[in-house]
């Protein structure tokens, strides 16, 4: 038998982390779930925004249930895929950002 | 994009008493989901019963010039079951003496029937309140001889109600198949001219709403906007409400969950979603739903299950509306599609 990290099937125990620490546990999921509730921003809004975020942490529980949400809200595929870009834009504009950082010191140690 | 119902293909799913068997099988006889039945107890709501009867729905056959992936009634060109006029006399006198307030046609498309005509002309006769016709919008630009279905609706003031899975075409023609949706534009362009849907028009014009796949609707408040919003601004369509109804696990849409691997993330989806205050109110406690061959069922779902109803009487001859008050509902597993988060039926969630 193959061994894996993740198992798809654990997303659906997800809510078990609360059986661990039941008070830590509730107010996560209280927490979280006040998160997603229709806001200054929408649900759909937020959905997208989540799936931007699941790919920057490449979390895979993350990118199933935010894919599903999406798809739930009529979201289609061409709005999730320019979500993902920005999160990589982002997460690759912070790499680069850091560049400056490079130079900076470069130019500093440098006669 | 499939070619043939699973009736054509001789499909193990054709056979009603075989997707029951699935559907009590697996995940739900090891104990990992409770049955319908159980679950429905741990809030005292079993035995599910029928109170007044408000809604009878006629299926008038299940041929159809459509042939939709998720299709719960397996309809299609290659079928051949249509509703006959002896049945159709059975069920005007029914309409005649009911106190139903709502009269809903079905199919496949209910307009292929050759008789359907002269039935929606003789059940107009007896005043029900909300005369339902379902139909699939592409059946009006399918042929010449129903170009004039529009017309024919208005003069008989009969409330359409047509299915739009999304208000892209790309989305649309994969669940409905290819063209789908610029036929179904055009359909509704042709209503709103003669006023279906407009905003003040009393032609009603709803749409229903089924996700393309393995996923449950959204709210629907917020897809009827998303809808309205789009198809105004595309293509300058009007109508009044749009239904978001859940894909209930039975017939193509199950052979569908089982073929794409999906079947049991979705009984998890459906078992996690289940509202217990949703279960008052679905469609069967109010509905009659009758076949194209007249017997009786809870609602068009069971009809499909061939469950008949749990009532001495079961065809539409020895119709009573007494002897079917209270009578117990036959549910299975596929009832969670009707529990469901805000809850769904042919007539939509509740609001
Ligand atoms: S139009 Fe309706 S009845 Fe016809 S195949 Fe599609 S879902 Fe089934
Ligand atoms: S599937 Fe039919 S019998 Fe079951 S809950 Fe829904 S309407 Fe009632």
């Amino acid at each position: 038998m193959s061994k894996t990290y993740y198992n798809p099937d654990d997303l659906r125990k997800f809510s078990k982390i609360t059986e661990w620490s039941e008070e830590l546990g509730e107010k996560f999921f209280d927490y979280y779930g006040k998160v997603f509730e229709e806001g200054a921003l929408t649900a759909r809004e937020k959905s997208l925004i989540a799936l931007a975020v699941s790919h920057v942490v490449k979390c895979p529980y993350c990118i199933d249930a935010y894919t599903k949400d999406g798809l739930q809200r009529g979201i289609n595929k061409e709005e999730m895929m320019e979500a993902v870009h920005v999160g990589a834009a982002i997460e690759s504009g912070a790499t680069l950002v850091h560049g400056v950082q490079m130079m900076n010191k470069y130019e500093k140690l440098s006669m | 994009m499939i070619k043939q119902s699973l009736h054509k293909r001789e499909s193990i799913l054709s056979k009603a008493e075989k997707q029951l068997e699935y559907l009590s099988n697996g995940v739900f006889k090891n104990g990992d989901l409770p049955s319908f039945k159980q679950k429905i107890s741990e809030t005292s709501q079993f035995p599910m019963r029928a109170k007044k009867l408000e809604i009878l729905q006629l299926n008038l056959g299940y041929m159809c010039n459509q042939l939709c992936e998720h299709c719960h009634v397996d309809a299609g060109p290659d079928r051949k079951e249509i509703m006959t006029r002896e049945t159709m006399l059975q069920c005007l006198k029914v309409i005649e003496k009911t106190g139903a307030h709502t009269l809903d046609l079905t199919g496949g498309a209910p307009e292929m029937n050759p008789n359907f005509r002269w039935f929606v002309e003789e059940a107009s006769k007896a005043g029900i309140k909300d005369f339902i016709v379902r139909s699939n919008l592409t059946i009006i630009r399918a042929n010449k001889k129903y170009n004039d279905l529009p017309m024919f609706f208005k003069k008989h003031n009969v409330h359409v109600v047509s299915s739009m899975p999304h208000w892209t075409k790309g989305k649309t023609d994969k669940q409905r198949g290819d063209g789908v949706f610029d036929q179904s534009i055009k359909a509704l362009q042709d209503l709103n001219a003669i006023g279906y849907g407009m905003p003040e028009s009393d032609l009603r014009l709803d749409l229903v709403h089924n996700p393309s796949g393995a996923f449950l609707p959204s709210d629907q408040l917020s897809l009827e906007n998303e809808f309205k919003k789009s198809l105004l601004a595309d293509f300058n369509i009007h109508f009044h409400n749009l239904f978001a109804i859940t894909n209930l696990p039975i017939s193509r849409f199950l052979d569908y969950l089982i073929v794409s691997d999906n079947y049991e993330d979705y009984m998890y989806a459906l078992v996690d979603a289940f509202n217990p205050a949703a279960v008052a109110n679905v469609m069967c406690t109010n509905t009659l739903s009758v076949s194209w061959d007249g017997w009786m069922y809870d609602c068009d779902f069971n009809q499909m299950l061939e469950l008949k109803v749990n009532s001495k009487a079961k065809h539409i001859k020895d119709f009573n509306e007494e002897t079917l008050r209270d009578r117990e509902i036959v549910i299975s597993q596929h009832c969670y599609g009707c529990t469901a988060g805000a809850g769904s039926s042919c007539q939509g969630s509740f609001s």
